[in-house]
Formats: C-alpha cells, structure tokens, sequence
C-alpha cells in the first residue's frame, strides 16, 4: 500500500519534473553559458562578460530596454483603468443573461488569432484604412491619415491584447465581493469614492495584482504587436532579441538580452507584489 | 412626540407585481417595533426603503418629522445591520467600527475614544485589534451592532440578523438584542421571519402578508387577541377548523365545523351572522385535559376522544385526539404539572375549553 502510494506519487510527479527540466531549466541554463561566452576566433570561445558589457555600452540597446519596461507598465495600467469599470459592471451591476453575454463578448475577439487581430487593426489605422476615410469623408481631414507605426498604435493593440487577462481575475475577485458589504459601506456613511477606496479596491488586491502580472509579463514579451502596429519607429526590446538569434545570428548576445528581459521582469513583478504586501501565492493560488 | 420613524401609504411596485401596498405606521422613540412576515412578503423591501437602498413607487417616509426621501442612503440618520453582517474583512474590528466616524470627518483621538467606548459597551473590550474572521457569530453581530450605534443613528434597521446562528446562540442573542436596545436607548425596527424573536423581543409587532399590514399591536394584542385570520394562523401554533355559523347570541356564536363539531366562541365583536362560512382557531394551551367529563364542567367546548399520538418536545410535548364525533385530530399542550405524564396512545380522554380563547373570523369569498 505504502509502495504503491509512493509508485503513484512518482508517476504523477514526474511530468511536472519533465517539463520543468526539459523546457525551462535546461534551456535556462544553456542560454545562460552561451550569454557568457565571447567569440575570439573561428570556432574559439572564451567566457567573459562582454556580451552584457556590450548591452550596457550601447545607448540603442539600453534605451530600447527602459522603453520596453515604461512601456509595458503604461499598457498595464492603461488595462487595468478600462478592465476595472468593465469588470465591475460585469460582476456587480449587469444580471443574469446580460452579465454573462458580457463576459463572452471579451472573450471573442480570443476566437481568433492574434495576428488576425492585429491585422484588424491595421485594417482601421492604416493610411487608406477605415478611419481615415471616414476622417477624409466627414472633411476633418484634408489628405490620408497614417495612425500605423507609432507608440499610440503599438499601445492600443497591446491594451486590446491584453484586455481578457485583466477582466477574468478582476471579475472573479469582484464577485466574491458581498453587496451587502458595499451597501453597508453607504449605508455607514460612505460616498462611492471613499467606497471604492476603502471595501472594493482592497478587496479586489489580489485580483488587481495577479490581472496585473499577468498583463504585464505578456507586453514585456509580445513581439507580434510591437513589430506590425509599432514598426520601425517604435522599437519594443524582442524585437532586438529576434534580431540578434535570427538576422545576426548573434546568439550570445541575444542569449544576454534574454536574460536581461528576465531580471526586468522579475524585479518590476517582485516591486510590485511588495508595494502591494500581496505574496504570489495569494495572487495566483 | 414625534415619532422617530413614520410611514405613511408607503408603497413599492416592481413592474407588475405590487411588493409593498400602502403600509402606514408610526415607530415612537426608543422603542423596539418588529416587521413579521413570511419570506417574500415585501419586509425586506420596506426596509430597504427605509435604509435608502431603493426608492418608493409612492408614499413618504419621515425620521424624526422630517421626510428623508430626498436624502440618499448615506446621508440618513439610520443605519442598517444586514443578514449576513457584512463586516468588512478587509479592516481589523477597530477600523470596521471607525469606517463611519471617519467618513464623518472625526479626528483621530476621539475616533478612538468613541470605538473604544462603545467596545466597552458592547462587553468586548480587547478585540479592537483583531480580524473580522477571528470572532465567534455572537462577536460579529455584537460588533456590527457597534458599528452602527457608534455612530447613534435615529433609528437602527436589523435585517434577520439572527438568521446565520444556531440555535442555542439565536436564543441567547434575543436577550441580548433586547437588553442592547435598552441600553443605547435607540429606537430599534427589526424584521424577521421567526415569529419567536419578534414576540421575545419588541414592543410592537406589525405581521405583514402579501404586501400589507395584517396587524399591529403588542405580543400579546397578537397572539391572544390577532386581527385577522392570517395572523392567527401565523403567530403561534393553532387547533384549525373551518364551519358555518349557526346561530348568533349576544357576544357567543356557535359554529357547526366541516366535520360535524359544534364550537361555541366568543365572537370578540367581530361582525358574524347566522349563515356565514367562518373559520376557527384555537391554540392547544387553552385546551385543558381531563380524566373525565366532570372535571370539565365549567367550559362551554368539550369533547371526549383517544389519544392518537405523543408528540414529545420537553416543555412544549403535546398530544394529539382524535375526537370521538368525528372531526381532524386536535392538538392539545400537555399539562406541566406531571399527572399526564403516563398518557399514551389509545387512552381515553376528555377534553374542554373556553369561548373565550377561541377566535372566530369570517371567510371572504364563496367556498
């Protein structure tokens, strides 16, 4: 009996142990000597920092870096101040039949893929595209718009990407929210600022935090909309990995950029569960 | 005086069902006035409006003289404990009992001061620092009672508070409840199903049904003496039958029941004439039990019969007879007094009460 219990432990445990090895540990650890070799001849490495020497040492890199993270926390925000009225009708004001029609109608454009989707986009940006005809035919316009190719274009697509990650935990912590607790928030005195700011806000922390993470790790390392709605004018950091492993074929460097991207990301979530005294157990358990 | 809560032809209509229909009644200072109703009578409803939380298809309400129907939910000198408490979890006991005097703008020392007073009041000194979740369920209804009398509303709205406890707890609360009002001196409007902690605790009971006031009186006024059909059905337990008056004398009537009983009552000036489908209640405590017919002279309602079953409850068992002129069977209290003790099934037994105890009330309507 005990054997068994022990033989079953191990059986199940052992795709967990796989995947973890395999998929992230390995490559890790392989991206992580590659990021410190340097190429001094044909065929002849030696270890040495300079792969991340070069990084520090080259403004393009470096500013397309801090870019990519303001950025990413801009989009993030940018969610979670639309997500939040739109979970909150969601989960506490919309009924029944509507609640869940809602809900499915963020869940939509998700049918299709994200290139489709950004190619949606396009559609209605671009220069001889839907809104600027319309701008054109109205007369507030003179000639053709062009919206492609800039941070404003490259933000709403990473918003629009985005968006369903937000709503999801959002919705589901809102829910858990009592009405009567609201009720009684007013019913104490409260206006719905103050509501909002002492029993809902609070309540929704660990919704806010893990929409949050979520929403900000996928703009950190989404290369598909930065790449066709920002272009070559608004550079996002993947871009600069893509172009070390496959057009440079570079891949020492573009092994350290990769990790670089990583430390970015775990500091800038670690910062944020300890501004917010949520752990990560919390947030996504 | 004014009274602290006055409605007048309050009414609420949710699209084509009518939930409050024009409800009238006065609450004076410092009294516990109860709202009893089965679920869905529009109870809720009426306290919602009163709170704020929804506004009234017609008809006023006034606290303190003033009509409040202009004043949204958090500018209204009432406040509400609801059902399920709603504390909020998110503060520790000290900041859920401060959330209003904040709101009103206290400083900080005297906020304090308050809560701490009213924690001392409320017999639970030491909690200020603890989690919503740490507290037993008669901590939480204390505390929530704190949080709105911190704030020494007009009026305090309890919404079936008692409902989530079990049952030993209920019952210990009721005292409490009572004992609290007594000492914030607050006028208290509790609703409720249970007809046991409206008849505990209050001074005036309205028992409500479909939307309207059946009655509003004392317990007593109520269970000895209930306006109508429906409030004698519904507070307390009651011997049920249906019948036709027979004939009417001075302030008795006698009533031939469906299954062939003759009832004499008194018909407490309730118009009922000779003909009329009637209905008539009498509660198994004023049936007195007896080993023969003897003993039962003095009532003018006596019947003899067996005893079909015992229904043992402790201080509330009863039997149940089966008359021997026929009829549904009759329950009646047994006697604390230990000399029914022995009986049990198959005995025979006699029994009798007065007209005085019995209530009469007209049926509307053919049947």
């Amino acid at each position: 009996m005990q054997a068994g219990a022990r033989l079953g432990f191990i059986l199940l445990l052992t795709p967990l142990l796989l995947w973890l090895t395999l998929l992230i540990i390995i490559p890790h650890i392989d991206m992580l000597l590659l990021s410190l070799r340097e190429r001094v001849g044909v065929g002849q490495y030696a270890t040495s920092p300079a792969n991340y020497l070069t990084f520090f040492g080259e403004p393009l890199y470096l500013r397309t870096f801090m870019r990519t993270a303001v950025m990413s926390v801009l989009a993030t925000v940018i969610t979670l101040l639309i997500a939040f009225p739109v979970s909150f009708y969601i989960a506490k004001i919309a009924r029944g039949r509507v609640q869940s029609s809602l809900f499915l109608l963020c869940l939509v454009p998700f049918w299709v893929s994200e290139l489709v989707r950004t190619f949606g986009w396009m559609i209605l940006l671009r220069e001889t595209g839907l809104i600027s005809t319309l701008l054109q035919y109205l007369g507030l316009a003179s000639g053709p718009v062009e919206m492609l190719y800039n941070d404003a274009a490259m933000m709403v697509g990473l918003v629009y990407t985005s968006m369903l990650f937000m709503v999801v935990p959002l919705v589901t912590t809102l829910e858990s929210l009592d009405d009567a607790v609201i009720e009684a928030g007013y019913d104490l005195g409260g206006s719905g600022f103050s509501v909002l700011r002492e029993i809902i806000i609070p309540h929704a922390t660990p919704g806010i935090v893990s929409g949050s993470i979520v929403v900000f790790m996928l703009s950190l390392g989404n290369y598909l909309t930065p790449t066709m709605l920002g272009g070559k004018d608004s550079l996002w950091f993947t871009e600069l990995i893509y172009s070390q492993f496959i057009v440079r074929f570079n891949w020492e460097l573009g092994a350290a950029f990769g990790f670089m991207l990583l430390i970015l990301s775990s500091v800038i979530v670690w910062g944020m569960l300890r501004l917010t005294g949520q752990t990560l157990e919390k947030t996504m358990g | 005086m004014t009274p602290d809560l006055e409605c007048s032809a309050l009414t609420k209509r949710f699209d084509q069902s009518l939930a409050v229909d024009d409800v009238s009644f006065s609450v004076p200072p410092g009294s516990f006035f109860s709202i009893l109703g089965p679920s869905g009578c529009g109870k809720t409803t009426i306290m919602r409006m009163i709170a704020g939380f929804l506004p009234p298809t017609s008809g006023d309400i006034r606290i303190k003289g003033k009509s409040v129907l202009d004043v949204p939910p958090n500018k209204r000198p009432v406040n509400m404990v609801f059902q399920h408490l709603a504390l909020f979890p998110m503060m520790n006991i000290a900041d859920n009992i401060g959330y209003g005097l904040r709101r009103k703008g206290l400083p900080k020392p005297e906020i304090t001061r308050k809560v701490g007073e009213v924690l001392d009041r409320i017999g639970l000194p030491d909690i200020a620092n603890r989690k919503v979740d740490e507290l037993s369920g008669g901590q939480k209804q204390r505390v929530a009672i704190a949080r709105c009398m911190v704030l020494e509303p007009d009026v305090l709205l309890l919404d079936e508070p008692l409902g989530a406890l079990d049952l030993k707890l209920r019952e210990h609360m009721k005292i409490e409840l009572k004992a609290l009002q007594a000492a914030f001196d607050t006028t208290f409007v509790y609703i409720t199903h249970d007809q046991s902690e409206a008849l505990v605790m209050s001074d005036q009971i309205a028992v409500m049904n479909a939307g309207r006031f059946e009655q509003i009186g004392t317990a007593q006024e109520l269970y000895y003496r209930p306006d109508t059909a429906f409030v004698a059905g519904f507070v307390g337990d009651s011997n049920r039958w249906s019948g036709k008056v027979e004939t009417v004398a001075g302030g008795t009537l006698a009533l031939r029941t469906d299954g062939g009983l003759l009832m004499r009552a008194n018909a407490h000036d309730r118009s009922l004439a000779t003909g009329d489908r009637a209905e008539i209640f009498v509660r198994p405590e004023a049936i007195r039990l007896a080993r023969s017919d003897a003993d039962l002279a003095h009532f003018d309602n006596r019947l003899n019969g067996q005893v079909t079953s015992l229904l043992f409850n402790g201080a509330a068992s009863r039997i149940l007879v089966q008359s021997a002129e026929g009829g549904p069977e009759i329950e009646v209290t047994l006697p604390q007094s230990g000399e029914f003790s022995d009986v049990g099934r198959g005995d025979a037994v006699h029994i009798g009460w007065s007209g005085e105890h019995s209530n009469c009330f007209g049926l509307t309507g053919a049947m």
